[in-house]
């Protein structure tokens, strides 16, 4: 995990001062709310339906066991004893009084954590694969690079004032396990003939024009990468459209002026911008490099392990959705579902954050991520003491093995306290996997990702689910859309709508009758979801969402 | 030709604790929907949403919001204003647990 430095310490206290003050002075009526607005939206405070919400950056996923004890103690000390894990692998509170927030941001900072950025036209949170740095198939450890983007985006003077927010994500393997290619520029590092670059995607994104990132660069060389990123980014504040909210994201500048015009201003601009850094940021790189502390993994005995797989079926289960290969093969990759049947998919309790803080300190080299899926992971846990791990978080509901499965669906906060939604998405979400526990059927309908936003905003990435959910306001009324086809995968693809919504009573019903649907439809029970769809169609879907709608409405 | 006034609440939220708020017949904001004042002409929801804006460092963003007459004072016309009144649908917080112990 990355150490912060006495810069960066001394630069997040600051910002609290002067956050305080500012709050100060709203409060007294000297910072009128138009005023205070951008200074609040910069340090990650919203103003929500029954609250002010904060948003903390977890800077690529990456917590360790002070920092999530932190949080634990930020969210018992000034909100309701819990959290929420976000698609962008940030925390939210949703509870704090305007008052406190200084003191929370305070508290943040003894820990290295903030909530700069999190917020506001500007450079956002660098998300990453929550795998990173025990995935097999991996060139490296993506998450060095992350950090030199965060260090060099945070506070960038130029980059303050974008015409929109602006995303990055960085991997460093084939799979895609960051959903990538929908955001503004996704990174992967690759080699070719030898030599460490990257491929650079753009204009990727969800809201309501979602499209998936084009390849602006097949092979940027490694020592480039700052330099050419601020050439896209100074292009696209040149071109980006500040006329038109709805048209301000790179994708929509992409689509505007044509990736071929795009990739022309962008070289044009590089040279000028890679004589400024004259190296400078390799040695920022260097250091970060060596503060990045990976842990060093003795070899373990596994029999311990296969003893209990095969003594207990419930562990067995559990290993085989939630455990994921890991470059040792005396280690597993651990993803602890924050998704029980009915709990609000991200939430964690206070209690919960502070076990899993010492189950890493004891079973998982002091390393926890928070997932895009709103999961935790424990990332290098030896097999052998899975049997401990998978008993210790049984009795703190944290043992549910749904990885991956249905019930492991995606749920934006939606209008329980979003102040922009159309509608609600998380009792949809709970609604689905209740129903998928009664029927048990989840095991057996294998891989399928359901992703629900409360708004065309699309922060619940409806646009990727395999079944994505709109929610939406027709009239007064609550209304479901639903789009088939979605992929967040390396094969990314923005799914397509079915047809007319449903209502909130009838949601639930709909997506079990397509899961029933491809029950029936699927080749062999090997062939997912998502290969049922793309080999079938859309029509017999829309067939079970219809047509045995009204058979059921005339009987 | 006129169109009838639907009638209204002016609602916001309050700039420290951050929750709805509404503002009553006698000018104070209170906290819960049912002690709202239901405005029915336009004139009186202009002055009052106007009273509202005039006090920044009491609440943000105050609004008017269509509302209709129940036996218990007003009652929300959409359910955006009904999940304000209330709080959450996924967790017992906000209004409906404050509601047990109401203030003022
Ligand atoms: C406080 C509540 C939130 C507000 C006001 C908000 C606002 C927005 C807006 C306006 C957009 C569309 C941006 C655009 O296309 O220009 C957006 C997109 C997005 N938000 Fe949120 N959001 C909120 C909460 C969340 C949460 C809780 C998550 C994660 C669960 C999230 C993750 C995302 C993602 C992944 C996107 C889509 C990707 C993209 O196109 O940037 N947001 N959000
Ligand atoms: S998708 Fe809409 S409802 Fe959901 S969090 Fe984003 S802005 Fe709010």
């Amino acid at each position: 995990m990355y150490q912060y430095n006495d810069f960066d310490t001394a630069f997040v206290k600051n910002r609290v001062a002067q956050f305080r003050a500012q709050v100060e002075r709203r409060i007294a009526g000297t910072l009128t709310e138009d005023e205070f607005r951008p200074l609040r939206t910069m340090n990650g405070l919203y103003l929500q339906l029954h609250a002010y919400m904060l948003r903390v950056a977890i800077p690529y996923g990456s917590l360790d066991p002070a920092k999530l004890r932190q949080l634990a103690y930020i969210a018992e000390r000034w909100d309701k004893g819990y959290g929420h894990f976000t698609t962008r692998t940030n925390i939210q509170f949703h509870w704090p009084r305007l008052s406190d927030v200084p003191d929370m941001l305070e508290a943040l900072s003894e820990v290295g954590m903030h909530a700069i950025q999190t917020s506001g036209n500007t450079v956002r949170n660098v998300t990453s694969d929550h795998f990173a740095g025990a995935a097999e198939g991996e060139i490296e450890d993506p998450r060095p690079i992350a950090e030199l983007i965060r260090q060099w985006s945070t506070d960038h003077p130029e980059f303050q004032f974008l015409p929109r927010k602006f995303k990055i994500a960085v991997i460093a393997s084939e799979a895609d396990r960051a959903v990538m290619k929908s955001h503004d520029i996704g990174l992967r590092i690759v080699e070719q003939d030898g030599a460490r670059g990257f491929q650079v995607w753009i204009g990727g994104g969800m809201g309501r024009t979602p499209m998936v990132a084009r390849l602006l660069r097949d092979f940027l060389p490694r020592a480039d990468l700052l330099p050419y990123l601020e050439a896209v980014l100074a292009t696209y504040n040149r071109l980006g459209r500040r006329d038109n909210k709805f048209k301000a994201r790179v994708k929509i500048t992409v689509h505007e002026n044509g990736l071929d015009e795009i990739r022309r201003q962008v070289e044009a601009e590089f040279p000028r911008r890679r004589a400024v850094f004259s190296g400078v940021d390799q040695d920022w790189l260097a250091r970060i490099e060596a503060a990045f502390i990976t842990p060093s993994l003795s070899p373990r005995d596994t029999a311990a392990y296969h003893a209990a797989r095969d003594a207990d079926p419930v562990f067995r289960s559990w290993c085989d959705t939630n455990v994921a290969p890991h470059r040792r093969a005396d280690h597993g990759i651990v993803t602890i579902s924050l998704k029980a049947h009915g709990q609000t998919p991200g939430d964690m309790s206070a209690e919960q954050m502070r076990l899993v803080a010492d189950l890493a300190e004891r079973y998982g080299h002091d390393d926890i991520r928070v997932s895009h899926a709103q999961n935790l992971v424990l990332p290098h846990v030896a097999l052998t003491d899975l049997p401990a791990l998978h008993a210790a978080l049984k009795p703190a509901g944290l043992a549910t093995g749904n990885i991956g499965l249905a019930s492991d669906l995606i749920a934006c906060p939606g209008m329980d306290y979003c102040a922009l939604a159309t509608a609600r998405s998380i009792p949809v979400a709970t609604g689905i996997a209740k129903r998928l526990q009664e029927l048990k059927i989840e095991h057996d309908v294998g891989h399928l990702q359901i992703k629900i936003s409360g708004c065309i905003n699309a922060c619940g990435h409806h646009h990727v689910g395999h079944i994505g959910i709109l929610g939406l306001d027709r009239g007064g009324v609550e209304t479901y859309q639903i789009t088939l086809g979605g992929d967040a995968s390396e094969s990314t693809e923005i799914g397509t709508r079915t047809g007319p919504g449903f209502g909130y009573d009838e949601i639930v019903p709909a997506i079990e009758r397509l899961i029933f649907a491809y029950l029936d439809l699927r080749e062999a029970p090997k062939e997912t979801f998502l290969e049922t769809y793309r080999r079938v169609g859309m029509t017999p879907f829309k067939s079970a969402l219809y047509d045995e709608a009204a058979a059921y409405a005339a009987e | 030709m006129a169109r009838a006034f639907t009638p209204k609440v002016v609602t916001a939220n309050a700039l420290v604790e951050g929750d709805a708020v509404y503002l009553a017949a006698d000018g104070t904001w209170v906290r819960h929907l049912c002690q709202a004042e239901l405005i029915t002409d336009e004139v009186r929801a202009d002055a009052r949403l106007a009273l509202a804006q005039a006090q920044p460092t009491v609440v943000v963003g105050p609004y008017l919001a269509d509302a209709v007459a129940g036996a218990d004072g007003p009652e929300p016309a959409h359910f955006r204003e009904d999940f304000r009144r209330k709080g959450p649908s996924n967790l017992f917080h906000g209004k409906q647990a404050e509601r047990a112990a109401p203030q003022r």
